[in-house]
């Protein structure tokens, strides 16, 4: 009679903690799903606002058409091709704000002030959105690797999840300007 | 935006991190945020408006030093509530790797969780015991900053991915504006800090003192920290004590004329450091900095172009260096500049801004914050209690 006591117990407790590891599964999923949109957004606004500034003709048309370019691309890459595209994105960024004076065109523009704001927050939260969407990666990861996990595919069909590598070095000339815009002067 | 605020140690004990948290939530007041700080306190300690008790942290031996921490049932209970009543948006925890409060509202809650990690310890024991314990918690913050790029280091070593560095705040008006006390003024050197505190680097000082004395004679030391004035002049030759002062501890105000009043800033600091917000202070207020190389140090000063750094504990390095600066008035007026110039990245304006930022990040498409019935046995089993 106690084996049978002890049996059921055993077998509740088990049951118990693969139910909590499986809601934990899955809370790590709904946040990896959460930081993949708040990423997407942050990668389109980035686009959206260095399309605006290619077509607005406050930048040369030498740069003008580069951005434009990156940003097109960046905006209608495919899954497969977009960290890529991304990172060419930024790489065209840099070309193009590698001087402080390209910057300045911008804010003398007429409401240029609002869109260099933009650009700045833009180039600044991508990198921020990327960072906590790989570290929730790679907390799902940690616990899909999990033998009990395998064992008893407590993940189900969620597919297995990927980091989004990219490279999201922001121009320098818009750190400096960050730093300005937002100090005690303004 | 609704914010909660999660301080893990006592609100009326000082200390870095419950400055950090006073300013942080001072800050998002001021731009129109509905703030709510959840901090350890006595029942009968007065407290702003926007600070709720979670009750007393109670003292225990923890790691190596005495901690005062929150646990148990009713701080469980508090935090619960609090959160329930708080309907927050987005829920900002600080040092969620230390057994406390922080640690608690990670269990309670679930939603947008923000958490900054403050020191950079090295992993004890504890820790590894309760990494099993610690990782589903941790693992419901959405969102990692850390103070900088060194803790970043030890915080990707010990618990694994990874975290924005955003640096401490520090209203830099309130040092900038302050007026310069002429008798602290005239080759003067300032140093800040617990005085038998060695980790604060006093005794490297006082052994780098007679060398710059003896180039230098009219220089003198200005201390202001709580400690034995006597013991910390012993190493010193008699007739050299007179030439440093003590000012024992001073208030925020003292503080901030002391350092726009000196010649030469230096912080002398051995070890432990993550940040280096007196170095900010001091930039802010103008002053020259020289600091020991501790990695904190030389990043806080952008590795060495802000404020100059001698090797840790070099007490040569560090009296050439002070003697050097001292004789230098261009280059001295030059240090002042790069340091105004360079401090303005960890004005609240910008810190502040970059928090917020987080905020929004994490907070868009995201639900609210609230309880985690699922956390509980009772509550998996069906019998929520909210």
């Amino acid at each position: 009679m106690t084996t049978v006591i002890w049996i059921a117990a055993v077998s509740v407790l088990i049951a118990l903690y693969l139910s909590w590891t499986a809601g934990r599964l899955d809370r790590l999923h709904a946040r990896i799903d959460a930081a993949r949109a708040a990423l997407d957004a942050q990668l389109l606004r980035r686009a959206s606002i260095a399309q605006e500034l290619a077509t607005a003709g406050v930048l040369d048309p030498a740069a003008s058409m580069v951005l434009y370019q990156a940003a097109h691309a960046a905006r209608l890459a495919r899954d497969e091709r977009r960290e890529v595209a991304e990172s060419e994105l930024s790489q065209a960024l840099r070309a193009v704000f590698a001087e402080t004076a390209q910057v300045r065109a911008v804010r003398d523009a007429p409401g240029g002030e609002a869109s260099a704001e933009e650009l700045v927050a833009a180039v600044r939260r991508v990198p921020m959105a990327r960072r906590f969407h790989n570290d929730a990666v790679r907390a799902a990861r940690a616990v899909r690797r999990h033998r009990t996990v395998r064992w008893f595919r407590l993940a189900g069909h969620a597919p297995f999840p990927l980091a989004f590598e990219m490279d999201d070095e922001p121009p320098a000339s818009l750190d400096k300007f960050a730093a300005r815009a937002e100090g005690p002067g303004h | 935006m609704r914010i909660g605020i999660v301080c893990p140690y006592s609100w009326d004990v000082p200390g870095g991190v419950q400055f950090h948290v006073r300013d942080l939530a001072e800050h998002l007041i001021r731009r129109g945020h509905d703030v709510s700080v959840l901090a350890p306190a006595d029942d009968d300690t007065p407290l702003p408006p926007y600070v709720v008790s979670a009750g007393r942290a109670v003292p225990v031996p923890y790691n190596g030093s005495v901690a005062r921490l929150n646990f148990g049932f009713l701080s469980a209970a508090r935090v619960r509530r609090w959160v329930h009543d708080g309907d927050f948006q987005v829920l900002h925890i600080h040092e969620p790797a230390a057994p406390s409060l922080a640690l608690l509202t990670c269990w309670a809650a679930r939603g947008p969780i923000v958490g900054t990690f403050h020191t950079s310890n090295p992993r004890s024991r504890a820790m590894i015991a309760a990494y099993p314990i610690l990782q589903p918690a941790l693992e419901k913050i959405s969102a990692r900053i850390a103070v900088s790029e060194y803790a970043r280091r030890t915080l990707v070593e010990h618990l694994g991915g990874d975290a924005v560095v955003i640096p401490n705040g520090v209203d830099g008006g309130v040092f900038a504006d302050a007026e310069p006390k002429a008798e602290w003024q005239g080759g003067t050197i300032g140093f800040v800090g617990r005085i038998d505190e060695p980790r604060k680097g006093l005794p490297v000082l006082m052994r780098a003192l007679p060398r710059i004395l003896a180039a230098r004679p009219d220089t003198r030391l200005l201390v202001a920290g709580r400690g034995d004035e006597k013991e910390a002049v012993a190493a010193l030759p008699r007739e050299m004590r007179d030439r440093v002062e003590f000012l024992g501890m001073v208030s925020d105000e003292d503080k901030a004329r002391l350092l726009r009043s000196v010649d030469l800033y230096v912080a002398p600091n051995t070890g432990g450091e993550s940040f280096g917000i007196i170095l900010v202070e001091a930039m802010s207020a103008g002053a020259p900095v020289l600091a020991s190389d501790l990695d904190a140090f030389a990043q806080v000063l952008d590795g060495g172009t802000a404020g100059e750094l001698f090797p840790n504990e070099d007490a040569d390095a560090l009296a050439a260096a002070a003697v050097r600066l001292l004789g230098d008035p261009a280059r001295l007026a030059e240090l002042r500049e790069r340091g105004s110039e360079h401090v303005r990245r960890f004005d609240w304006s910008t810190v502040g801004a970059d928090i917020l930022a987080v905020y929004e990040t994490v907070t868009a498409g995201a639900e609210a914050v609230a309880p985690d019935d699922r956390a509980g046995l009772l509550g998996r089993l069906g019998f929520s209690r909210d």
